[in-house]
């Protein structure tokens, strides 16, 4: 058999993923039904006035966000590693490190990109004025890639921990913090209509950030629960 | 310097060598913060406006900068451990981070019984307060990583990736906050300009800091012994130990 290049590898486990998220899309779907329940509540929960809503969407919505990107995690390397393809991944001649940038590639497409495409509707049921939407929208996407990065640390890190679904959100709601706190600036500047420019480079630098030095975490991760 | 680390990679060497320094730095941690503390609290002059209350000082700041420099030094027996696989650097994870712990605690309470007659309230939502109930949310997230493995290694390799990454993220958590909102001071000692407090002031604060710097090691030096001597329990020299104290 002819071996794979770097490229086709990553293509491959990225087909794969995608591929068995399709059979069994319950387990993508439910973090998004969540993400929806969860800002449902709180208008119940603190009113309906339009006024007092626009005022704390960002936040409510961003933070419905971290929740839900923690749900998916569970899924991310967890049957991989108990049927044995995690340990298969290690032993491919590509660096483990490169590998699993596919797979938070499928956890973002999974969870970050819905997110994006269903900001707009998220906006809509809590009133956030109009010029707020495509901030909310730049922050989701240029935000989630870090949320894939860091979370597929924790999840890595976890692995060979029973039932460690608090604990991952232990260890990585703490480091979620900044993502929040220039997501929830940029979408309330952009409602009142200033400029946004710089939260949002600030999000794309911490984005670019995560992702080229994450894989290296959660490899060592991956190393160190396999072993 | 290789040929003089080497030998500490052996537990029992390490054990012996802690054992040798832990009197000296109990009895300068004993000098230097009764001193400090006495000299800050009841000598000092007091301040023009904050009258006696600033005097939590003496113990606030030195609890807040050692509750990080301590974070630091776990992220650096963290990095050896995964580096060098020294055990005993292992097992300095969770020998640090309860003092961690405990410091930023201490700062954050000591800040908040200072903040009620100043600003008015026990807790608002500044940046320097926030980043350090952050660290005290890395410091638990640390220990809950370290005792969730059944084998202890794992733990260990675990809990040292993860202080890494919030070494890293320490600072991007830190000016983040900052930016997002500030009532707290100034830093009052900086080293690159004129400290902004008197020095009848500066100096039973600067003894305070180095009595918490061997408070600190110190504490460190016991929990790290009983690490030590808990998982060699099954060796000759740590039972021959047990039965010397």
């Amino acid at each position: 058999m002819s071996q794979l290049s770097g490229r086709q590898t990553w293509l491959t486990i990225l087909k794969r993923d995608l591929r068995i998220a399709a059979r069994r899309r319950s387990d993508a779907l439910n973090p998004l039904l969540f993400l929806l329940m969860v800002v449902t509540l709180f208008p119940l929960g603190i009113g309906p006035g339009p006024d007092i809503l626009a005022r704390v969407a960002p936040g409510i919505i961003w933070v419905a966000a971290l929740l839900a990107s923690l749900l998916g995690l569970e899924r991310l390397f967890r049957d991989d590693f108990q049927d044995g393809t995690l340990e298969q991944m290690c032993l491919l001649p590509q660096p483990l490190a490169f590998t699993v940038t596919a797979k938070m590639m499928v956890h973002w497409l999974l969870s970050g990109l819905p997110l994006v495409i269903l900001s707009p509707l998220l906006a809509l049921l809590l009133s956030l004025p109009v010029q707020g939407w495509w901030a909310l929208a730049l922050t989701l996407l240029l935000g989630t890639p870090a949320l894939s990065a860091l979370g597929a640390i924790g999840a890595a890190l976890t692995l060979q921990v029973q039932r460690g679904s608090s604990l991952v959100s232990l260890i990585l709601i703490p480091l979620f913090i900044p993502l929040l706190i220039f997501a929830t600036a940029a979408v309330e500047n952009a409602s009142m209509g200033l400029a946004v420019h710089g939260q949002l480079a600030i999000l794309a630098a911490i984005s670019v950030l995560t992702v080229t030095l994450a894989p290296l975490a959660v490899a060592a991760g991956i190393r160190m629960s396999v072993n | 310097m290789w040929r003089w680390l080497h030998p500490y990679a052996k537990p029992e060497a390490t054990y012996n060598l802690l054992q040798k320094f832990l009197p000296w730095f109990v009895a300068l941690t004993l000098v230097t913060l009764v001193t400090g503390v006495i000299w800050g609290l009841a000598f000092a002059p007091g301040d023009y406006q904050q009258g006696d209350s600033y005097r939590i000082i003496f113990l606030h700041v030195p609890a807040a900068v050692f509750s990080m420099g301590a974070y630091m030094g776990m992220a650096i027996m963290g990095a050896v451990a995964l580096i060098w696989q020294i055990k005993t650097a292992e097992w300095s994870i969770p020998a640090i981070a309860p003092v961690g712990a405990a410091l930023t605690i201490v700062a954050l309470l000591t800040g908040a019984i200072w903040g009620k007659p100043m600003w008015g309230t026990w807790w608002v939502w500044d940046a320097r307060l926030t980043s350090e109930l952050i660290l005290l949310f890395l410091y638990v997230g640390v220990m809950a990583l370290y005792f969730a493995f059944d084998d202890a290694r794992t733990g260990a390799k675990a809990a040292a990736i993860l202080s890494l990454v919030g070494v890293i993220n320490l600072p991007i958590i830190h000016f983040s906050v900052e930016w997002w909102n500030t009532l707290h001071q100034g830093a009052t000692i900086t080293k690159f300009e004129r400290p902004s407090i008197a020095t009848s002031m500066l100096i039973p604060l600067v003894i305070c800091l180095v009595g918490f710097a061997f408070l600190t090691v110190s504490l460190v030096i016991m929990r790290l012994k009983n690490e030590i001597l808990r998982h060699e329990l099954h060796r000759p020299w740590a039972q021959q130990k047990l039965e010397q104290d």
